[in-house]
């Protein structure tokens, strides 16, 4: 299995001190090289999840197991660099660096992961997402679909085991929308990543094999119930 | 990619603030190049290499004055010394060489009120500093001091004035604004290179000619009352001195004209009549065991003292120049610093804007300690990027101005001379940049991701 969850809680406390449950996920698993959509309202804790998966938020409890490792159980220094070398992340505002161009955001990357930077793959996967001829052109010079591709070969940039993607089309012109998912997916496949997607648009899942729905899998409004009684 | 070019990304995104402040920094260390760079030019025309003899010897009075009037020539003379103690320096078998100096006289106010120093050929066959010997320009008809009123010059006197060999000039008694010129007129035969010496900014005459100007001569009476006073205690000396007097006494009794009548004491007035304002002395062997033992014997007397022209300098040095340069460097330490305030309010303030970028890296794997560097790299890089430059500029510019600041002053600057505390201003800007990037740096640190990232 390339992810596993088990028993994973996360809670956010509130200003007033009480705990606000987001996340109370008894099992989810995903293949390796499976591909996933999910679906969740705003505010489902979509993000929350991608995060504790990826390492960015630690949960309260609970295996977090990502290509054989549970994360959870890491520290943070190890985390981080199991993250920049197995989790590959397409976010829904792309969060490209302003200053970099978009080899360089490619190569900023690689350069956390402590393999080192490969220049030319960089090169090739921006080729892969059509940006051959923008790779030296700064985030704000190009277009928000093109943004979008760089923010994919990015997230392909360290051969992650796993890519989280965060409503990646959310902030892309309809046009740019299929274009971009079937890049995500396509590249995805060809290189066994497993991919899980994030996003509230039913249309959106609706392309994917596998649909899954938070509300599903995770409890959080139960395990706060149960948790006051 | 590394840190550093990550940093370099980040400087060149925020452009403007990071030339200011970086040029804030590189200001103050411009400042303290030229500082030091002048400080080092000052110091090389104070200390030991301005003069290459052992002692000076001048009438009793102040150690100071008599190396400031005599080798700096920015004081008045203390008093004379009689020409015969010339003659029994040079039978003292501790002396290997005494020049005789004779000073008091300027050149005229409109031709830069220089300071006028009767000597020999023996002053310009020596060094002027150790190691150093003087050269001249070359120009037709150079020569050695020969005729009574030649006179060599120094390089910024030929400078001010257009002067080169052939031309002549007039000189005024005592003070320079006195108004009471000489009446002769003096012949430039040889112009001096730079030195960087007081030498630049003198004028040379032959000895013998300084007893041929009018006011330059004593009544045979004071001059016996003034001998007798210095050869008190040498009666030999004594006596052959006032034969001499009695001697000048009879052959103007007969009415006898004394060397050239138009021009009042001639070169064969007697020794006994003439007067010296400072020797320069160098021991034989160099040795400081008899430099020592002349500067003993004469303190003990009441004749005349002998300086090492370095200690009173040094002194100088230490009390009021050095104490002038310790502030300056303490003033342009402060700007160097209040420069380093400016780049860590530049980082910081900056911070909130890339409060995202830094989630971004974060989630990208970067690790706490990644994003702590980049920013310490950042202000790292303004401290040391702002000194190199302000170091360069400084040293450039130092460069460029010593020719006008050697015209105007005469001072020697090198402009590519590196002072000690050069070494040690990169690592202290290092350290700077550290100390200032550290506050915004621990902010990156601590930078919650998920927040950063939604932020």
């Amino acid at each position: 299995m390339s992810l596993i969850l088990e028993n994973v809680h996360k809670s956010y406390r509130e200003p007033n001190g009480h705990l606000l449950p987001v996340l109370a996920i008894e099992h989810y698993e995903l293949a390796q090289g499976e591909q996933a959509a999910l679906i969740g309202s705003s505010g489902g804790g979509k993000t929350t999840l991608l995060n504790v998966i990826s390492g960015i938020l630690a949960a309260d409890s609970g295996r977090i197991v990502v290509d054989g490792k549970d994360i959870a159980q890491l520290p943070e220094v190890v985390r981080d660099r199991f993250r920049a070398a197995r989790i590959g992340f397409v976010f829904q505002t792309f969060n490209l660096l302003p200053a970099f161009t978009a080899l360089e955001n490619v190569l900023l990357g690689m350069s956390f992961s402590g393999r080192g930077v490969n220049r030319p793959f960089a090169e090739s996967l921006l080729d892969r997402v059509g940006l051959a001829k923008r790779m030296h052109h700064v985030p704000q010079r190009m277009s928000v679909g093109e943004q979008q591709r760089v923010s994919v070969a990015r997230s392909l940039a360290n051969k992650p085991a796993l890519l989280l993607a965060d409503e990646p089309t959310a902030n892309v012109d309809p046009g740019n929308q299929e274009l971009i998912l079937n890049l995500i997916r396509d590249t995805c496949r060809e290189n066994n990543v497993t991919l899980l997607m994030v996003t509230h648009a039913v249309e959106v899942a609706d392309t994917f094999e596998r649909v899954d729905r938070l509300t599903d899998f995770n409890k959080p409004v139960v395990a706060e119930q149960e948790a006051s009684a | 990619m590394n840190l550093l070019t990550i940093s370099w990304k980040s400087v060149k995104q925020r452009r403007l603030a990071s030339i200011l402040t970086a040029l804030s920094v590189g200001l103050g260390v411009m400042l303290m190049v030229i500082v030091l760079v002048i400080a080092g030019a000052v110091d090389n025309a104070f200390n030991q290499r301005s003069i290459a003899y052992d002692l000076i010897i001048g009438a009793k009075g102040s150690d100071l004055q008599l190396v400031m009037s005599s080798v700096y020539r920015i004081q008045p003379p203390i008093a004379n010394l009689p020409y015969m103690y010339l003659e029994q320096l040079r039978e003292d078998s501790r002396v290997e060489l005494a020049i005789p100096l004779a000073f008091g006289d300027f050149t005229r106010p409109e031709h830069g009120a220089f300071p006028i120093v009767g000597t020999t050929n023996e002053y310009f066959l020596n060094d002027y500093t150790p190691g150093q010997k003087f050269q001249a320009e070359n120009q037709p008809g150079t020569r050695q001091l020969s005729e009574l009123y030649d006179a060599v010059i120094g390089s910024q006197v030929a400078r001010t004035n257009g002067w080169k060999v052939g031309d002549q000039f007039s000189i005024v008694h005592g003070r320079a604004d006195s108004g009471d010129y000489h009446d002769e007129m003096f012949t430039v035969v040889s112009v001096l290179r730079q030195t960087g010496t007081p030498n630049d900014r003198s004028v040379f005459l032959n000895l013998e000619a300084v007893y041929t100007l009018e006011g330059h001569q004593k009544p045979i009476e004071e001059v016996e009352e003034r001998l007798r006073d210095f050869y008190g205690n040498d009666p030999d000396r004594l006596n052959r001195a006032l034969q001499q007097l009695e001697e000048l006494r009879v052959r103007r009794a007969k009415g006898e004209e004394i060397g050239d009548p138009t021009m009042g004491y001639g070169i064969d007035t007697p020794e006994a009549m003439k007067e010296i304002t400072a020797v320069y002395v160098k021991v034989a062997g160099a040795s400081s065991f008899k430099a020592h033992s002349l500067y003993s014997e004469l303190k003990s007397t009441s004749r005349a003292m002998a300086v090492n022209p370095i200690i009173p300098i040094q002194r100088l040095m230490t009390n009021f120049v050095g104490n002038i340069q310790k502030a300056l460097m303490v003033l342009t330490g402060m700007i160097i610093v209040v420069s380093g305030i400016s780049i860590f309010v530049s980082i910081y303030n900056s911070m909130s804007d890339r409060r995202r970028e830094i989630g971004i890296m974060r989630a990208l794997g970067a690790r706490r300690g990644s994003v702590f560097a980049i920013v310490l790299a950042e202000s790292s890089v303004l401290c040391v990027g702002g000194g190199s430059l302000g170091w360069l500029t400084g040293h450039l510019l130092a460069v460029l101005c010593a020719p006008e600041v050697s015209a105007r002053t005469g001072l020697l600057l090198n402009g590519w001379a590196f002072n000690p505390w050069e070494f040690v201003l990169f690592p202290v800007l290092l350290i700077l940049g550290a100390l200032v990037g550290f506050l915004p740096a621990m902010t990156a640190y601590r930078t919650d991701v998920a927040d950063a990232l939604q932020s």
